[in-house]
């Protein structure tokens, strides 16, 4: 039996856990959950995301939720047939791409996912962005790139001279801020450019975002 | 080559690391950062620790920071050593990633507002946003609800045994219950508050809060 990702296509969590299935080459199935309708908070979802959030994966009678432990899980089981995206054979290696998912989790994406609340989702469910909500956060987004920037001066990718689960975790919120006017605060600093460009020409990135609206 | 901590004790993150490396036997010390100072947006500190925040370790060559990797790091650097702070098998692991990603984006956004107005913004002698505080322990009061039923199927978040997921809540848990005087949102869920009233006896827990209290600055096993 394959593995399910109960989520859709255009969520930001859900497509962080298909992009490690894509990048390892794994079989799954998405079985897409409705939002606008509330699905995410019926019985049957909530039985396997107690939280009444997406993605929930299964595999087997192993259910889990929160997109970056599904990641961790689904990097390490097909690791023999994928790239090496954790680094665990490395004490030091692993614990710097920890160190970048942690930065992800608890500065990049507290300044971006206010940005694209306003910009995307905001619309669609009948409200209007609220440019000083947009502007604070931007402030607040450059500075961590120019975090991201100095870093990337010294290292190639951002736990180190490898590609892992710490860039790929950036792409599902990058990919929509670049189909906007503020990605010039991507452009305007030349090594996180790079890194930009080198993480979302991958195969499997461009194959998930494919599926995702690219613009607002 | 002993294992500096830089922060300041009182501060949840920099406890978050101390307990884990006392669980594990290492030694450590701490080399005191003042955050009602500012030491930790100078540009000295900065220069470590480029989000201006605690603790930042320094391991001989080997330098780290945000508390939930630093902890992963010394629970697999020490896997041998103590209790198994990560599971086991690939879906014991899963399980612990679970719960200490439950902790860091489902808890910690709530945990923060309550700590913040209601005993951290006192201390300095200003007055918190109570309802703040008040809107967050409602949101917590039901995120808790889904610990009650983990906790009443598994001794512990990740299973039966005491692992990471367990102890990251610790910290800020900790300062609701005690300080804020919200610790019905933990005792009127019969599970939760035994899981509570367990892993806060844990002895090395127990070493971490003498040692903030002391204001001790080193620690040998």
């Amino acid at each position: 039996m394959g593995v399910k990702v109960y989520g859709p296509t255009m969520s930001t969590c859900t497509a962080r856990v298909l992009l490690c299935l894509e990048e390892m080459g794994a079989e799954y199935e998405l079985v897409p959950v409705n939002l606008s309708i509330g699905e995410h908070k019926q019985p049957a979802h909530l039985a396997r995301n107690p939280f009444g959030q997406v993605p929930a994966f299964e595999d087997g009678a192993l259910m889990l939720h929160e997109s970056r432990a599904i990641a961790r899980y689904v990097l390490r089981k097909y690791k023999i047939s994928g790239a090496d995206l954790l680094k665990e054979g490395s004490l030091e290696e692993s614990a710097m791409v920890d160190v970048w998912l942690e930065v992800e989790a608890h500065q990049f994406d507290p300044a971006i996912a206010p940005i694209f609340f306003q910009i995307f989702i905001l619309p669609m469910i009948g409200g209007v962005p609220d440019q000083t909500v947009i502007d604070t956060n931007l402030e607040k987004l450059c500075k961590v790139l120019d975090i991201y920037e100095a870093r990337l001066c010294k290292t190639k990718y951002l736990a180190g001279d490898f590609f892992s689960l710490a860039d790929l975790s950036h792409v599902p919120l990058l990919h929509y801020f670049m189909g906007t006017p503020h990605a010039s605060v991507v452009y305007s600093r030349p090594h996180v450019k790079a890194w930009w460009e080198a993480v979302s020409s991958r195969p499997a990135c461009k194959k998930v975002t494919s599926v995702m609206p690219g613009s607002a | 080559m002993v294992v500096q901590i830089h922060g300041m004790t009182p501060a949840v993150c920099p406890q978050r690391v101390m307990h884990c490396l006392i669980e594990k036997g290492v030694e450590f010390e701490i080399i005191h950062v003042d955050l009602e100072k500012g030491e930790h947006k100078t540009p000295e500190y900065m220069a470590k620790q480029p989000f201006g925040q605690v603790p930042y370790i320094v391991d001989g060559d080997f330098e780290l920071y945000e508390s939930r990797a630093i902890v992963r790091y010394y629970a697999a650097k020490y896997a041998g050593r103590g209790p198994n702070l990560l599971g086991r098998t690939l879906e014991e692991k899963a399980r612990v990633d679970m719960w200490l990603d439950v902790e860091a984006i489902n808890l910690n956004p709530l945990v923060f507002p309550i700590v913040f107005n209601l005993f951290v913004l006192p201390g300095q002698g200003i007055t918190g946003n109570k309802a703040e505080a008040q809107a967050a322990a409602e949101k917590l009061d039901k995120v808790l609800e889904v610990y009650e039923r983990q906790l009443s199927k598994t001794k512990y978040l990740a299973g039966d045994e005491f692992t990471l997921a367990d102890l990251t809540h610790i910290p800020a848990l900790r300062y609701v219950v005690e300080n804020c005087g919200m610790g019905h949102l933990i005792s009127n869920k019969k599970h939760v508050e035994a899981w509570w009233a367990d892993i806060t006896s844990r002895p090395a827990w127990k070493k971490v809060v003498g040692i903030v209290e002391s204001r001790a600055l080193k620690y040998s096993p």
